[in-house]
């Protein structure tokens, strides 16, 4: 067995390779709860709903209308995006002008309606989502053994990741995103719809959401409850990258999955707990967040 | 008042209400095409809200305000823009999380013949040499400029300024106000709000005063001389 300085590399590694895959859900999930709470100032709890509704999207198509796994990575994501433009135009706009924590309710009430609605249909105990053939098995490194699947996941939200953070920080569309989300009545004086830009954009939030659930079916098991399960520490996250940052919700999600993993490996016992230690550090010394801005 | 001109503004009965405060009560003006105009009074007379109910910004507008000949009071706010009017907040209004460049190309155009980003460079050529910082790291007169700039480059003739000297070094004022005289001989109209009546009033064909959410009184650019002592106690300067 490899080993340095009494470290067995096989079982560091191979924690390390589960860290980065649970941080690059962590990822897309913030990076959709950043970009939503930016230009709407609402903490959408229903995120984790969504998640799990993404993967169940991938898991119905295969059983009932037999959209294998690619098709699916394309088609849930346009689904979820078009129910989260739904939730907006219908839920969410009718009580904007209130306080946001009815809107943040709201979001709870769907997140719950949805997740009681699965757990109905399809009971607690979980469906399994094969992984597709062409990524199947995986490669020998010289430290551990790599599943294709899993490099597949991080390479894939890492993608979806960057261009997201590149087309808010670098294009035309984003300075609209970025100049709404400081102020919104002035876009609006300016002739852009507003309004429609929220709609598309919480839209899109989603989709984020929606794409890490169909990447997740097949290493996760598909359940009611995967989507509430991950949200916690996904909002521990957000609240240690600091709200509203695309850049910092990227590399925090990231950085929280490789922290988690390494703990795995070196005291297991605080592995489910490490992140929310991060936290409260966080919260202590730095209360806007690594990456956010001091109000 | 110039009847001759084409009529670029007109607002009658306007009033405007944010949340339960009733802020304009009944305001009448019009301005015509290539006037300067100022509002006048003292703070919170209900200036910069004209501006903001303009431009549908307050909480609830009741009334009637005409730009370039279409009823805009039942209109979705963004659309009232595209008639070709530009809107410049007391506040500046410049994004932090925009470089310069980017907060100047950011208004839509809302009519074919802006002043082109050349020419914007030319007239302010900090703007050019700071293009990629960040825009609020510009100084306040370099702010002010890119506000200005911003709109003009979107084609608006119709232009909204809410009190653009504030607060900035007289040398920049006075660079301000050439630039408005410029603007005017090309044939933009201004509504402009002014603390510095001394900026004012060279420059503008007419003043409206302004009082608790009325117009109180209405001087011509010839009768300044006259009604000083006026305007003195309206604006208790």
């Amino acid at each position: 067995m490899a080993t340095f300085l009494g470290i067995n590399l096989f079982g560091l590694f191979g924690q390390l390779l589960v860290g980065l895959i649970n941080g690059s859900f962590y990822a897309l999930l913030s990076l959709g709860l950043a970009i939503i709470f930016g230009l709407l100032k609402i903490i959408n709890f229903a995120q984790g709903a969504i998640y799990m509704l993404g993967a169940f999207g991938a898991y119905l198509g295969l059983q009932y209308l037999g959209i294998g796994y690619w098709a699916a990575l394309i088609v849930v994501p346009l689904v979820v995006g078009l129910l989260g433009i739904l939730m907006e135009r219908f839920l969410i706009r009718p009580i904007a002008n209130e306080d946001h924590l009815y809107s943040l309710l709201l979001t709870f009430g769907v997140a719950l309606v949805l997740q009681g609605l699965f757990t109905h249909m399809f009971g607690s105990s979980g469906l399994s989502y094969a992984i597709p053939d062409a990524l199947k098995g995986g490669t020998k490194l010289p430290f551990m053994y790599l599943p294709s699947y899993r490099a597949w996941i991080i390479i894939a939200s890492l993608t979806v990741c960057f261009a997201t953070w590149w087309m808010i920080e670098k294009t035309k569309l984003g300075a609209y995103l970025r100049a709404g989300t400081e102020n919104a009545a002035l876009m609006q004086a300016f002739g852009i719809n507003v309004p429609l830009m929220v709609t598309l954009t919480f839209g899109f939030g989603v989709a984020l959401a929606g794409f890490a659930g169909v990447m997740a079916a097949p290493v996760y098991s598909v359940s009611p409850d995967m989507g509430s399960s991950i949200l916690i520490v996904v909002f521990a996250i957000v609240v240690i990258g600091g709200m509203g940052s695309i850049g910092g919700a990227i590399i925090t999600g990231l950085g929280m999955g490789i922290v988690e993993g390494l703990t795995k490996y070196f005291y297991p016992e605080a592995s489910n707990t490490v992140i929310f230690l991060v936290m409260v550090i966080v919260l202590l010394i730095k209360p806007a967040g690594l990456f956010g801005k001091e109000a | 008042m110039s009847t001759t001109r084409p009529e670029k503004i007109r607002i009658n009965d306007l009033h405007a209400f944010y949340g339960e405060s009733h802020i304009l009560h009944g305001i009448d003006m019009s301005i015509g095409q290539g006037e300067l105009v100022t509002l006048l009074g003292r703070n919170g007379a209900g200036r910069s809200t004209t501006l903001k109910a303009i431009m549908s910004m307050v909480g609830r507008r009741t009334g009637s305000i005409v730009i370039n000949g279409t009823e805009t009071i039942n209109m979705p706010a963004h659309k009232i823009a595209h008639l070709g009017i530009g809107f410049c907040p007391e506040e500046r209004g410049i994004f932090s999380s925009l470089n310069v460049e980017e907060n100047l190309m950011l208004p839509p155009a809302v009519r074919s013949d802006g002043v082109s980003v050349e020419e914007i460079y030319e007239m302010f050529p900090n703007l050019y040499e700071r293009r990629f910082s960040q825009g609020t790291r510009l100084s306040g007169g370099e702010q002010q400029m890119l506000a200005l700039a911003r709109i003009l480059r979107t084609g608006a003739n119709i232009l909204l300024l809410d009190e653009i000297t504030e607060g900035l070094a007289p040398v920049i004022v006075q660079k301000l106000a050439e630039v408005l005289m410029a603007l005017k001989e090309r044939g933009l109209t201004i509504l402009l709000v002014e603390q510095n009546f001394r900026f004012a009033a060279p420059i503008a064909d007419r003043h409206y005063v302004m009082e608790h959410g009325h117009i109180v009184e209405q001087v011509h650019a010839h009768e300044l001389k006259a009604k000083t002592e006026l305007l003195n106690t309206y604006l208790g300067v």
